[in-house]
């Protein structure tokens, strides 16, 4: 009787397991890599004790006694460094937030202008575009700056752009409304228009998915939103007084000012990023095969509702990630205020760190801010990105 | 069979109306500009915008511009100055470089545009464009830093202006790539700390402005280096610009790994390939060959980036541009330079945007079959 044998594959010897080598390359890799940033932690040590820079974020609580040029929350140079950073950061996010919404807006209209079936208006938008993305933001906003701030006139010869807006050396002035009671409801009157439009979009379904009978949601939901706080701002008797910027002396009084430095910055922020949102709104609907339109006609649906039926929501899902790099790559490149000298968080970090020698630590906060930003603007755009996303099986 | 005559069943219009031209000139406004009555509306207000942009334009920059004068005075009006970037532009394009040696930071721009202009033939590419690469690099560095050959010995405080831009870009993405690669092959691991470290670098450099990068390159690259040991400015921000541009690149990079089919590597495995092996002639070659024209959008990218090392003191051309606008003598002609380097950057970024493009195409091409 023949003994059969199996043959079972003996172990490799140690040095030729794929598992134990995975985990040596590791260990190696690990090791090397700590060794190194021991290396420069030491240095780093050595050298700040060298030059006699405490460590640390105490300097934090230490009066910064620099002044800042535009704040949107109180400061004086009696205050704290971490006020001074604090403001910087204010002033990083107002102008990203604002940059953000300004150049989807720009970037959006001038993709759509790009497919525009208009010979000019498509060339139009095709030369700003090449123009704009091919020239660096960093020149950019110099140019801005130079134009807003040494070649624009003294507040007595303003442009006057439209009538109560005027463009000097001093910035960008234009009117605001003066605070009146009849706002404050007619902001309530506006979410109240929003909560029923909601209502009525659920009702409006249940009724499409029971009878088949169609409502016009959106121009209800329209005359809703705008209609209720129209009736309080009628009721109060049309309260509409407007803070006009006025010559007084050598500088305008009233109105609200835009600094020369803000101006350049967001106009820069908004010009440069929206050439790369046109760019991407233009590839997203491209993406959109002719042949949903097409369906979507055979089906009887009219051309609004085409768009937002079937050519949107595909497009969207198209759109929305390179969006979110855009959205990031603006707050990112926020940072160059410090060309310009408008006072952002980098540049005040900057000024702080030249007074006080804290290199490190400065850095660290920036890059920490700068990382918190991004990973909560991804965070909500993943967010967004899911609700679009083609559900599959 | 009934028949059925046409003509009875549709009417014809007892007059009708003459054909609208669709050809010649007026056949084509009418199809591009006037198709409807929105795009009516838009050509109007398109024409209008022009009319009110375009002619004080052309009035500023040749009308009425000054094109010779002594000084910033003469050249004060209406017009644009030219006669200041007349005056200005070897400051511009060599800044700081010894005035009589300026001829070689000229021929160091003549080599690098010709390396680019060679890299972007495919005709030509290849292990000797590889080869070509380096040596051009040494001849750009003996150039700049002379020292030898009888070149006067000119320290890299001095190196300015466009030489300067293209070398940090150029180097940058040189040395830059190599890096990225490791980083994507990295992230894309089975080794978890190896995947975990490259994921951390690759997302901090990411989620960071370029500036912060340069900022602690200039300020905190001292600190850690030992002792006794200094690295001069310029190397400091090619470091930082190195560091940085390797961590977008590992991304793109990375989208070429991922497109690869899981069918090649186990094909790869079969043959008995190690990982190295493997990687270098199955994985690579194809993935890279996919990645080209984002690489080019990257080195756009990197190119108008070190715009920003100004920032930190560097001399490049923008800041040339910005040192010439401080003559006392010559004020108030930033515009002027301005549009000047404007127009540089777009030659370079423009050509670079345009090859990206056509090449996307052609390589599409053979993918579509």
């Amino acid at each position: 009787m023949a003994v059969q044998t199996v043959a079972t594959p003996s172990r490799p010897a140690p040095w030729r397991d794929p598992k134990i080598r995975a985990i040596a390359v590791q260990v190696v890799f690990v090791a090397v890599l700590a060794a190194f940033v021991a290396f420069l932690v030491h240095n780093t040590i050595v050298n700040l004790r060298r030059q006699n820079i405490a460590t640390g974020f105490g300097f934090l609580d230490r009066e910064a006694a620099f002044g800042i040029g535009e704040s949107l929350i109180p400061y004086s140079p009696a205050d704290t460094y971490a006020r001074a950073f604090l403001v910087g950061l204010v002033n990083t996010l107002y102008v990203s937030a604002l940059g953000i919404v300004l150049a989807t807006l720009l970037g959006t209209v001038m993709g759509l202008a790009r497919l525009s079936s208009n010979w000019l208006v498509a060339k139009l938008a095709a030369i700003y575009v090449e123009t704009f993305r091919n020239i660096p933001l960093a020149l950019q906003l110099l140019f801005w700056w130079a134009l807003l701030r040494g070649s624009a006139p003294p507040p007595r010869e303003a442009w006057e752009l439209l009538p109560g807006v005027f463009i000097s050396n001093r910035g960008i002035t234009f009117p605001v409304p003066f605070a009146e009671t009849a706002y404050f409801w007619m902001a309530i009157a506006f979410a109240a228009g929003l909560v029923i439009t909601v209502a009525v979009r659920r009702w409006a379904k249940r009724r499409q998915e029971r009878t088949g009978q169609q409502f016009p949601t959106g121009w209800a939901g329209l005359g809703l939103a705008l209609g209720l706080p129209a009736i309080v701002f009628l009721g109060y008797g049309l309260p509409l007084r407007l803070d006009v910027p006025a010559l007084r002396g050598f500088n305008f009084a009233g109105g609200t000012a835009m600094s020369p430095e803000f101006g350049a910055l967001l106009i820069g922020l908004v010009v440069y990023t929206g050439t790369f949102i046109a760019e991407i709104v233009r590839a997203g609907i491209l993406a959109v095969s002719w042949g949903q339109s097409e369906a979507a006609m055979a089906l009887g649906l009219r051309s609004g509702q085409r768009m937002r039926l079937v050519v949107l929501p595909q497009a969207l899902r198209v759109i929305i990630p390179p969006m979110t790099s855009e959205y990031l790559s603006l707050t990112k490149n926020s940072s160059l205020a410090v060309i310009i000298g408008y006072p952002d968080l980098v540049s005040i970090a900057n000024t702080t760190l030249n007074q006080t020698g804290q290199a490190v630590e400065g850095i660290a906060m920036i890059m920490a801010v700068y990382l918190a930003i991004s990973l909560l603007i991804s965070l909500f755009m993943n967010l967004y990105n899911r609700a679009v996303a083609l559900v599959e099986r | 069979m009934a028949d059925i005559d046409i003509a009875e069943e549709i009417p014809l219009p007892a007059q009708q109306r003459p054909p609208v031209v669709t050809s010649g000139v007026i056949g084509w406004l009418r199809a591009n500009l006037f198709n409807s009555v929105f795009n009516t509306i838009l050509t109007i207000l398109a024409v209008y915008l022009l009319v009110l942009t375009v002619p004080p334009l052309i009035r500023w920059a040749f009308i009425d511009a000054v094109w010779d004068a002594p000084n910033g005075q003469a050249c004060r009006g209406e017009g644009a100055c030219w006669a200041f970037i007349g005056e200005k532009w070897r400051f511009i394009f060599f800044g700081r470089f010894p005035y009589d040696a300026q001829w070689r930071p000229l021929f160091v721009v003549v080599i690098i545009i010709g390396l680019v202009l060679a890299s972007c033939d495919r005709r030509l590419w290849g292990r000797r464009l590889i080869l070509l690469w380096p040596a051009g690099l040494v001849v750009v560095g003996v150039l700049m830093s002379g020292g030898v050959f009888g070149l006067r010995y000119v320290p890299s405080e001095y190196w300015s202006g466009l030489p300067l831009t293209l070398i940090l870009a150029v180097v940058g993405m040189l040395f830059a790539f190599p890096f990225a690669i490791l980083l994507a092959l990295g992230r894309r691991s089975n080794l978890p700390a190896v995947r975990v470290v490259s994921v951390a670098y690759i997302e901090l450099v990411r989620g960071v402005p370029l500036i912060t990068v340069l900022f602690m390159a200039s300020v905190m690259l001292p600190l850690f280096l030992p002792e006794g040991v200094t690295i001069d400015k310029l190397l400091r921000a090619q470091v930082a610009f190195i560091l940085f541009a390797a961590a977008y690149l590992a991304e793109v990079v990375r989208g070429g790994l991922q497109a690869i089919p899981k069918g090649q590597i186990e094909a790869a495995d079969a043959l008995g390939l190690g990982y190295w092996r493997r990687t270098r002639l199955i994985v690579l070659p194809q993935a890279l060959a996919m990645v080209i024209p984002p690489l080019v959008n990257n080195f756009i990218g990197a190119f108008k980036n070190t715009s920003l090392v100004l920032i930190i003191g560097l001399f490049d051309l923008l800041n040339t541009a910005n040192t010439a606008l401080t003559d006392s003598n010559w004020q108030g002609f930033a515009s002027e330079t301005y549009v000047f380097v404007a127009a540089i950057y777009f030659c370079f970024c423009f050509f670079m945007s345009r090859y990206s493009q056509r090449l996307e195409r052609t390589l599409n091409r053979g993918h579509r079959r």
